[in-house]
């Protein structure tokens, strides 16, 4: 809850002046876009990135760059330290238990197939059952749908309701003996419902089953603390928390992990081959094959940084703001339709407007400068349930204005211009 | 401004709103379907063809107004059409939304001009064609699904 003393401190003078402050640290935000204002309402595809972040990354290649973690020169073992720094920031940033438990990967899509093909191979077998939720991302469903497909289990899918939320009731039902392992996000992308984690992974526990979180749409929002929320897994992608592309973390507990057979095979997760047999590495390395992303791994560093230093009390309120006046302006237009209307939501606007589909609503929007999202947003399930091939979707990141929501819904009056 | 116009022209816009031959054809000798999975258009086509001539035509489904209207205007111009005839004008079509064609008066175009538009707008090709690729391949009798991706 906010104190008094917060709301005093965060009134809208103070709010706008650190969303300033924020923007100018954004390089790309002064672009102009068929000749107005760039307007991106597009994060919850990919943040934009902050100097620091741009920074650390050409420091990286002009100064430290070598391969890590073999290598005796000068070079090598700073971009060992760096890198493997960033190992302790993003422990830290999770308040994950130690090092060991996190994994680098290339973004969420690896971290769940690692764990959909290593806890796989390791745990799950014909008959057992995979329970996922109906507003997963296409990357939290394929993965363990090819799962079962190779093992013979069954993938179960607990629904959701007509706002938007998860049926707890139904998922609660679907947990059972045969249940070897459950897939959620933290946020849905394509709604934008933050779901009760914490609750449904304790509901898991008691039938002794490990949970994997997707939290790529929650990681820009919310503060994660992995051992609060006691889940197996946690898999994020930097890109989506103002860090580079092609980078990504899967936490997983030490006990889990260590009982996890390898995911690809190469260099760096080995400790000694002959044609025998292969020793593999400790974790977190024994998951981490062939020379990684390394100044993508920096970057992220720097993302965390920045995401560490932001003043959170400003970031929840501003973003409340921000979600709170999309909301209202989006439903006073006469036919717009918002798809989620969770009570808890974070980040993302979906809506439909009546006669026109939501690929000619965003190219008339693009023509404005403003970039949202048009499509199924890879939730093509989550469009089925409700009736509709796509949605435009405005998704929200620290640096928006109220302005930038204005300028939508404008957006908004030209589309009905157009199509009159 | 002048750029969205010269997207959503009347004749686009009309026949979003009033798609021609938007039906299904029970007796049709190819059905064939279009999808685009990247923005959801979705269209099933229907040919009868007799002694080598498209002698009727039809659609159903749904998407944006550029791949709707693009199947209105098609079945309308290709009704009455042999086959080679057919190809022939959707290779005008698609040598205009891919700006191939150049120097040409809509005048000779017709009811195609109104695509030319879509040249400008890299993304929305493919909500063009979609239709077009699909009647190319009932042609050609492919019987399996058409995706424009």
């Amino acid at each position: 809850m906010m104190t008094s003393e917060n709301v005093v401190a965060l009134n809208d003078v103070a709010l706008e002046a650190w969303t300033s402050m924020i923007r100018e640290q954004f390089p790309i935000l002064k672009n102009r876009v068929h000749d107005k204002n760039l307007v991106y309402l597009d994060n919850a595809a990919t943040t934009q990135k902050p100097e620091s972040v741009l920074d650390a990354m050409d420091h990286y290649y002009r100064h430290l760059n070598s391969n890590i973690h073999r290598g005796v020169h000068f070079l090598s073992e700073r971009a060992t330290e760096a890198y493997e720094g960033v190992r302790e920031k993003t422990r830290s940033f999770l308040n994950a238990a130690s090092t060991k438990e996190i994994v680098f990967t290339r973004g969420t899509t690896e971290s769940i197939n690692l764990v959909a093909d290593s806890f796989g191979r390791a745990f799950v077998k014909s008959g057992d059952e995979v329970l996922i939720t109906a507003m997963e991302h296409h990357s939290n469903i394929v993965p363990w749908q090819l799962l079962c497909e190779r093992t013979g289990a069954s993938l179960m899918v607990a629904p959701i309701d007509d706002r938007g939320e998860i049926i707890v009731e139904e998922y609660e039902r679907l947990l059972n003996g045969r249940t070897r392992i459950v897939g959620l996000a933290h946020v849905s992308n394509a709604l934008g419902t933050v779901n009760p984690v914490k609750h449904l992974i304790s509901l898991a526990h008691r039938h002794r089953i490990p949970v994997l979180v997707d939290g790529a749409q929650a990681a820009p929002h919310l503060r994660i603390n992995v051992r609060d929320l006691d889940c197996e897994f946690y898999a994020l992608s930097a890109h989506k928390m103002y860090g580079p592309t092609g980078f990504g973390v899967l936490y997983g507990k030490q006990n889990v992990l260590e009982a996890m057979p390898p995911y690809q095979g190469g260099g760096d997760m080995i400790r000694s081959v002959t044609f025998e047999k292969t020793i593999f590495n400790d974790l977190p390395y024994k998951f981490e094959a062939g020379t990684p992303s390394i100044a993508e791994g920096i970057g992220f560093g720097a993302a965390l940084d920045f995401l560490t230093g932001l003043d959170w009390n400003a970031v929840s309120t501003h973003e409340h703001h921000l979600l709170q006046a999309a909301t209202d302006a989006l439903s006073e237009i006469s036919g717009v339709r918002i798809i989620g209307n969770a009570a808890e939501k974070a980040g993302v606007v979906s809506f439909v407007m009546d006669d026109v589909h939501p690929h000619d609503i965003g190219t008339i929007l693009d023509q404005e400068g403003i970039a949202v999202r048009t499509g199924h947003h890879c939730a093509q399930p989550v469009m089925l349930r409700y009736g509709i091939p796509a949605t435009v979707r405005a998704s929200f990141a620290i640096y928006n204005t109220k302005e930038e929501i204005e300028a939508l819904v404008r957006g908004i009056s030209r589309v009905k211009e157009v199509f009159h | 401004m002048s750029d969205l116009r010269s997207l959503y022209q009347e004749i686009i816009l009309e026949h979003n709103k009033n798609p021609r031959n938007f039906r299904k054809m029970p007796e049709a000798s190819r059905i064939l379907e279009g999808y685009n999975p990247l923005c959801g258009d979705h269209y099933t086509l229907y040919l009868k063809i007799i002694d080598d001539t498209i002698a009727d035509i039809s659609f159903e489904g749904s998407g944006c107004a550029i791949s709707k209207a693009s199947a209105s205007v098609m079945t309308t111009l290709l009704k009455g059409k042999t086959k080679t005839e057919a190809e022939k004008i959707f290779e005008t079509f698609h040598s205009l939304v891919t700006g191939e064609l150049k120097d040409v008066s809509f005048e000779t175009l017709g009811k195609l001009g109104a695509f030319g538009g879509v040249s400008e707008f890299p993304a929305r090709v493919k909500c063009a064609s979609l239709a077009w690729h699909t009647m190319h391949n009932a042609l050609d009798a492919k019987t399996d699904l058409v995706s424009t991706e």
